[in-house]
């Protein structure tokens, strides 16, 4: 549901309130799918979702977009009405892909989940024009992942602890060390100022 | 245990690194780093093929990357240091690039020996890291650019590969098996389900393109190569790519094993093929000298590809290939800073004559060409001219013919770009702005391109070996 909405949301605000929102869910879907694995390392991950995910990211984000005064429109490429016929366009093919695999090992609600989380986060990268959408984007394709490691999870704990690893790594790299850089050297956060490195 | 140690060092030697402010201390870290990376290098072409610490076992591949790795830092640091000091830096980005540098060329070296993806993928992420940081040494708007790019490419690729992973984990799930070593996947290939596997190539192929610099995820390299300085760029053009090729390698030697074989060939010639004809495409109409560079190690890795692709005496030229590029590329870039500081511009318009400013630094630019477009001479013509027998042995007659047009037309945009370097007079310049540059700072260009026809032409014994090994893995 939330990909839908986030297909249409036009304020940056929005896109947060989304993305705690996604952090929450998944918060809940961790805590009822690892049943199988240790406690201490159930508590890390949930840990780990509801801080980063839920908290620490958006917080972060928003408080970069008050300090580099980013407007609050997130400027799309395309109009409102396109991005929902898309978004729904990919969780159709997604559910018509899934069950054409004929796989015991695999619970479907969760393949159609990440494969269409991820795919929405795509989408969002290659239509909106700011740079901190894009980000957001990145995050919304990291849940996804985070879902679909999920689905293997009971079995291997390590790939989810591995998919934590991303996580972290992808927002302290991304968001730490660049966003506050990318506000000082670029008064103006629009994607289109960063096109001068080509042939 | 040793990597344990060689791991640590590195640890404690860029935390000295970045701490330390002081120029001689600093400097003398650099050299117990070179030797402690030596000492590593040694000591695993020792004990090749034991498994350590769980996750690394020093296969012939791997010893042969650590080798090259181990050849390619000392000129790397050596021209680091020059860089450093023609740049008066200030001692804080002076340690951080050397923190960076250091962190990089451990994290490739490992990445080459461990026996695990999941570990592979992991050091590939430290690289990220440490080339970011690399990149940004200037801290302007175009090296936040590239560096942007660069990071958020390099972080969808690196989802990419762990999507890959997450594939691959199901379909060994109906296997039977829960150890994703690479060893393991080897034994059980014929069990694994191959729609997963079909699914996890694809992912994991997509997500290393993007450190070997193939379709579809080059874009983020060539950006990191041009901002990045020279010696850095050397780094990120030569053994960078190789960790890409280790992990494509790998896979692909799982791959191998399964019926899943022609399927995966087709989807590596075509993107090899795709990446060949865009390096084409920009090197015959390029103007800035080092982005020219970059293309054409996309133009290399593309042929690396089709070598592997194509099989049979393919996977020994593709072997050598990669390692022999790894010494030609940085020599390259080495030059490039040269250049650079004659005429302060990477513009092809601004450039030229340079045979009257540099002599030696001229001659190791035209050897240079002549190496990278695998003219005769040079130890890529070897490797180049065993990819087209094999792929005109497996029967790719019309992509051979597509293949050699394009490289024809690469080697005359290269040409005419390297000869309006060394040999048209420049429009304008200032003469006595040009600084003289000590024809000493070319003698590692010339002994990387010199080892290259070495290795080429009269290969050791022990180089032999190791390749013959190497191509054993895939069956």
């Amino acid at each position: 549901m939330s990909l839908l909405y986030v297909s249409i949301a036009n304020r940056l605000l929005t896109y947060l309130r989304i993305l705690v929102l996604q952090g929450f869910i998944l918060f809940g879907v961790t805590y009822l799918t690892l049943t199988h694995i240790n406690t201490a390392n159930l508590i890390f991950i949930m840990l780990e979702t509801i801080v980063f995910k839920a908290i620490a990211v958006p917080y972060f984000i928003n408080h970069v977009i008050k300090r580099n005064g980013i407007t609050r429109e997130a400027e799309p490429y395309l109009p409102n009405f396109v991005s929902l016929i898309i978004v729904t366009l990919i969780f159709v093919a997604t559910i018509i892909l899934s069950n054409s695999i004929k796989d015991t090992n695999l619970d479907k609600t969760y393949f159609v989940v990440a494969l269409s989380t991820l795919f929405t986060g795509l989408y969002l990268i290659v239509s909106r024009k700011k740079i901190i959408t894009h980000v957001i984007g990145y995050l919304i394709i990291e849940n996804g992942v985070f879902i679909l490691s999920l689905a293997v999870g009971n079995e291997m704990p390590v790939l989810v602890n591995m998919g934590i690893m991303l996580d972290i790594f992808a927002s302290v790299l991304i968001l730490g060390v660049f966003f506050n850089k990318i506000g000082d050297v670029l008064k103006n956060p629009d994607v289109n100022l960063l096109r001068n490195l080509k042939d | 245990m040793i990597i344990g140690i060689f791991l640590i060092g590195t640890l404690l030697i860029s935390g000295g690194l970045f701490f330390n402010r002081n120029t001689v201390v600093n400097y003398s870290f650099l050299v117990i780093y070179l030797a402690l990376l030596w000492s590593f290098c040694i000591h695993e072409l020792g004990v090749i093929n034991s498994t350590q610490l769980e996750f690394f076992k020093p296969d012939s591949l791997g010893i042969l990357l650590l080798l090259t790795i181990g050849v390619v830092s000392i000129p790397a640091l050596w021209h680091g240091y020059r860089y450093i000091a023609t740049h008066e830096e200030n001692p804080k980005s002076r340690g951080l690039f050397f923190t960076a540098m250091v962190i990089l060329i451990s994290a490739c070296a490992v990445a080459y020996i461990s026996n695990h993806i999941a570990v592979i993928w992991i050091f590939t992420e430290i690289t990220t890291l440490s080339a970011s940081a690399l990149i940004y040494h200037h801290r302007n708007i175009r090296a936040l650019e590239g560096v942007w790019k660069y990071v958020f490419i390099c972080a969808i690729s690196i989802t990419f590969i762990y999507i890959g992973i997450l594939f691959l984990s199901l379909s060994i799930k109906q296997a039977g098996i829960e150890d994703l070593s690479f060893d393991s996947l080897y034994a059980n290939a014929s069990t694994l389900n191959p729609f997963w596997l079909k699914l996890s190539f694809l992912f994991i192929f997509t997500g290393f393109t993007a450190k070997l610099g193939l379709i579809p995820m080059y874009t983020a390299g060539i950006d990191a190569k041009d901002k990045a300085p020279a010696p850095a760029g050397a780094l990120l053009a030569s053994v960078l790519m190789n960790v890409g090729f280790v992990g494509i390698f790998r896979f692909y030697a799982v791959i191998a094993r399964t019926p899943l074989l022609p399927w995966a060939n087709t989807i590596m010639i075509v993107a090899a093929v795709l990446s060949v004809f865009v390096a084409t495409v920009y090197m015959t109409r390029i103007k800035n000298i080092k982005r020219m560079f970059a293309y054409s190690g996309i133009e290399h890795m593309g042929l690396v590809i089709l070598g592997l692709a194509a099989g049979g005496i393919g996977t020994y030229a593709a072997i050598l290939h990669i390692v022999l590029h790894s010494f030609v590329k940085p020599s390259l870039f080495f030059q490039f800073n040269q250049i650079y500081r004659v005429y302060q511009s990477k513009s092809i318009y601004d450039v030229g004559n340079y045979f009257k400013y540099n002599k030696a630094g001229a001659i190791a630019i035209l050897l240079g060409f002549i190496s990278a477009t695998a003219m005769p001479p040079s130890g890529l013509f070897i490797s180049e001219f065993l990819i087209f027998q094999s792929l005109f042995e497996a029967h790719y007659i019309i992509i051979l013919l597509l293949v050699l047009i394009l490289l024809t037309m690469i080697i005359w945009g290269f040409g005419s770009n390297i000869f309006k370097l060394l040999f048209t007079p420049p429009m304008q310049i200032d003469e006595t702005q040009i600084p003289r540059i000590s024809p000493w700072e070319s003698l590692s260009q010339y002994l990387l391109l010199g080892l290259a026809v070495y290795l080429a032409y009269a290969p050791p014994a022990l180089f032999v070996t190791l390749l013959q090994d190497a191509v054993k893995l895939i069956p």
